[in-house]
């Protein structure tokens, strides 16, 4: 069974990201970049599909600058056996990588797909959903365990208030949350090992996309600073509070 | 609070454009590398070291390791991040692939060690300690020793240590007493005690193999009568099962400042049980050994230091940034908001003393591993051989002047920071006293000023130190613009003064004898020191300089001008410092040595 992992560069979870003094945007001149966490565990996911003999072959495919090799060769070194970079400098939004990781299903024909449920950058939650509509698959979101049986998939999915287990006929789309596993670390000999497995370079225009964005970003904040919390003397105070100055009971 | 605790593109900085390590893929035995693997490598170490070292950091000083029923407890998450930092191939990252290992440069793994340093030195110190007793036993045990105890230790199931020091005699090797009698099986006898051995107990690896330095019965006096030997903590046969304990005990465990992850044991070693012990190479060689093996250890220590150094600099460096109190001297009115302290002038001046500091070291540190690199691997012999020769010079000055400059930074950290650095709820504290260690360690920095003048600057006829004129003569030439030329220009005044001091000092060792003319050897350390940490800068600088003609972005212009700053600080403030050293020297001041004991 091949599987497909999609992965996205994104600023590293440990920068303070700062936002541009103009307000159009965050500052990612400098800044470290990495793979996003919750491609790490799509990732992770393919790869003990594969150690499980579940998988057969799985291709990491990941959309963005140059740069992006990096994330792909983490992907490589990780356990994928082969990578796809669809190079733009552009900015991509959620609607046009699902467009771009639509023409690359059509061709590869994976029976799983693997996305992080969404990216710590621009936290849209949308791109895995966008492609299984694009692409007429069913979709599994928020995956907390994922089970293939067969030619279907259950998919255990985290939701307010608990855990929903689907069912999926394959070939699927499965967006990861959390919780799902512990992605590990690339050990030296499978860099190098990564370094020799093939990493194959496409144009958004290769695969007929137009990146045109839909959406136009107006301004961009940082978040307020959060205030420093006060200590309260009883209970009754804490209730005297929450109903008559929070007002939320 | 960031996690980011090294800059990482200052290492790029100093890796790729300072010292051109993707060059290093020209060699045969870094062919098959290219700098996307070494970045990857540096990748995984920075993640690791953030996701499992740096985690546990202020946990395990605070939880320190405890002594109980005979065995070491300690928190879980150390073994967890040993096994990782095996089980990714560190430990035998410089290694042949044969033996598992990655055939990396020593120093992009210095740099990759250096992640793990800054983020739990505790930690950190078990993975580096068994890299070190691995080197010893790969280059001097014989082929059987290598199969039973190197293997292991590569893929992290043995833990190695270095046990030297005695009660009694701890930087003088001289007088160890621990002995070893051979027996006709083929093992010796060991007894005696060792104390301030560092991961002499621990439950976190299947077996400890301690490297232990011993006498065999009717051994010549002094050094020359010490042999090297393997004492595991679990007897084994040939395909490693475990015949049982051997007769080496933990008497103790010792309470330390910093470091408080890494245990310090004292151990007895045939107290109550035989303790075997497997001889290293030839008897009575075990000094020499140990010596061989020295010039890398030390340049870790050095590293080391600048990396906790480093680490203490982000931190007060993100706290200043943010951190709001006063106004400018010139502002009357305290109705205008206030500060962040970073725009005070003082605690710039902290911030860039920090910075001079800790960069400085890394490029002294970096540059003594690439010298390692290039003494095993340069085509040319000859740079080969020179490289050898200034890496034995250097080593005393690698070692000490980061490990006395590293705390100072983090001295600096905590001054930031004001009484916040003072509490154990913010990290620098932690910093400073883990780093205190350094100038103790691996030989203290007294020792290392004696080794300088009174060994390595005469020998081979002073070859090293000429190749370190000549080295630095072609980076004083490289000064292009009118201000590195300036800096050039002072750097270059302080060498002549330097030589001068030296031949002084050469004379005095032959006319009035070593105790006399080494009385003061740690102005002389301190005064090469700077020399070399100056001509680090000056480096930067060069590099600097022609790359902000061609810089892209507005970001990339303030790193190089910051480096240019930080070299100027350097320039200006730290390098004729060295004015106190050179008069001292010069005149051979006798305060210290002819101070009575009496009057004390």
């Amino acid at each position: 069974m091949k599987v497909l992992v999609a992965v996205k560069r994104v600023i590293d979870y440990n920068v303070k990201v700062r936002v541009k003094p103009d307000n159009t945007g965050v500052d990612l001149a400098n800044v470290k970049m990495a793979m996003n966490p919750f491609c790490e565990i799509a990732v992770e996911e393919a790869v003990r599909l594969k150690e499980k003999g579940v998988a057969t072959e799985i291709v990491v495919v990941s959309i963005g600058p140059k740069a992006a090799q990096e994330q792909i060769r983490t992907a490589l070194a990780l356990g994928a056996d082969r990578g796809i970079h669809i190079e733009t400098d552009e900015e991509v939004q959620s609607l046009q990588a699902a467009k771009l990781l639509k023409a690359v299903v059509d061709k590869e024909e994976p029976k799983l797909v693997i996305l992080g449920k969404q990216s710590i950058d621009t936290d849209n939650n949308q791109t895995g959903q966008m492609l299984a509509a694009l692409a007429g698959m069913p979709q599994g979101t928020f995956a907390s365990e994922v089970v293939v049986d067969g030619d279907k998939v259950n998919v255990t999915r985290e939701v307010d208030g608990g855990l929903v287990t689907v069912q999926l006929n394959l070939p699927a789309v499965v967006t990861t949350d959390l919780r799902l596993n512990e992605p590990r670390y690339a050990s030296l000999p499978n860099i190098m090992k990564a370094k020799k497995k093939p990493l194959d370079t496409q144009s958004p225009a290769d695969l007929g996309v137009d990146l045109t964005p839909r959406l136009t970003t107006l301004k961009v904040e940082a978040p307020q600073t959060r205030k420093a919390g006060i200590k309260v003397g009883s209970v009754e105070e804490l209730v005297d509070k929450l109903k008559n100055e929070a007002k939320v009971i | 609070m960031s996690e980011i605790l090294v800059n990482r593109r200052d290492l790029a900085f100093q890796l790729f454009e300072v010292l051109e390590t993707e060059k290093l893929t020209e060699r045969t035995r870094f062919a098959e590398h290219s700098r996307e693997t070494f970045e990857a490598v540096i990748e995984t170490s920075d993640k690791m070291a953030r996701d499992l070292f740096a985690s546990h950091n202020a946990l395990a000083d605070k939880d320190e390791p405890r002594f109980v029923d005979g065995k070491v407890q300690m928190i879980p998450d150390v073994k967890r991040a040993f096994d990782a930092y095996a089980a990714a191939g560190f430990i035998a990252g410089s290694y042949d692939y044969e033996l598992g290992g990655m055939q990396l440069p020593e120093s992009v793994m210095a740099a990759c060690n250096g992640f793990f340093t800054a983020a739990n030195p505790g930690t950190a110190g078990y993975a580096f300690l068994t890299k070190a007793a691995a080197n010893l036993i790969r280059v001097f045990g014989s082929e059987a020793q290598c199969r039973k105890y190197l293997e292991p230790m590569l893929t992290g199931h043995y833990a190695g240590t270095m046990a030297m020091t005695e009660p009694h005699a701890g930087s003088s090797l001289a007088d160890i007493r621990t002995s070893a009698t051979p027996t006709d099986q083929g093992h010796y006898l060991i007894k005696g005690a060792k104390i301030y051995i560092s991961g002499g107990e621990q439950e976190i690896t299947d077996n400890i193999v301690h490297l232990v330095l011993a006498k065999i019965k009717g051994a010549p006096a002094g050094v020359k009568g010490i042999s090297l030997f393997i004492v595991p903590k679990y007897l084994t046969d040939d395909e490693g099962n475990k015949l049982g304990r051997n007769g080496v005990a933990l008497a103790g465990l010792i309470h330390k400042m910093g470091y408080r992850g890494t245990t310090s044991t004292a151990l007895s070693f045939g107290d109550d049980a035989d303790c075997h012990g497997y001889l290293v190479g030839e008897p009575h060689q075990g000094l020499k050994y140990m010596f061989q093996m020295m010039n890398e250890a030390r340049v870790g220590v050095g590293f080391g230091a600048a990396m906790i150094g480093y680490r203490g600099y982000m931190h007060s460096l993100e706290y200043a940034r943010e951190r709001l109190q006063g106004r400018h001297p010139s502002s009357k009115d305290p109705e205008t908001p206030p500060l962040a302290i970073i725009e005070h002038a003082d605690v710039r001046r902290m911030l860039l003393a920090q910075k001079s500091y800790v960069e400085g070291a890394t490029a002294l540190c970096l540059y003594g591993a690439r010298l390692v690199d290039d003494s095993n691997t340069h085509p040319d012999e000859t740079i080969r051989r020179e490289s050898g020769l200034l890496l034995d010079l250097m080593t005393p000055v690698i070692k000490a002047w980061p490990s006395e400059y590293g705390p100072k930074a983090n001295d600096l950290a905590i001054q930031v920071y004001g009484g916040a650095g003072y509490t154990r709820e913010y990290p620098v504290e932690q910093c400073f006293r883990d780093n205190r260690l350094n100038p103790i360690h691996e030989g203290t920095n007294g020792i290392q000023a004696l080794d300088l003048l009174g060994r390595k600057v005469w020998q081979a006829d002073g070859a090293g130190i000429q190749a370190l004129i000549r080295r630095m003569q072609v980076d004083l030439e490289a000064a292009s613009d009118k201000r590195c030329q300036q800096w050039a220009y002072s750097l270059s005044e302080t060498v002549q003064k330097a030589v001068k001091v030296t031949q002084t000092l050469g004379s005095a060792l032959m006319k009035q004898g070593a105790d006399r003319a080494l009385a003061n050897a740690s102005c002389y350390l301190h005064l090469v020191g700077h020399i070399c940490v100056a001509w680090m800068w000056l480096r930067q600088a060069n590099v600097a300089t022609k790359a902000l003609q061609t810089a892209g972005s507005e970001e990339e212009r303030h790193f190089y001008n910051g480096k240019l700053q930080a070299a100027q600080y350097f320039f200006h403030w730290e390098l004729p410092t060295v004015a106190q050293d050179i008069v001292l020297l010069t005149n051979m001041d006798d305060t210290c040595l002819e101070m009575s004991t009496d009057w004390f």
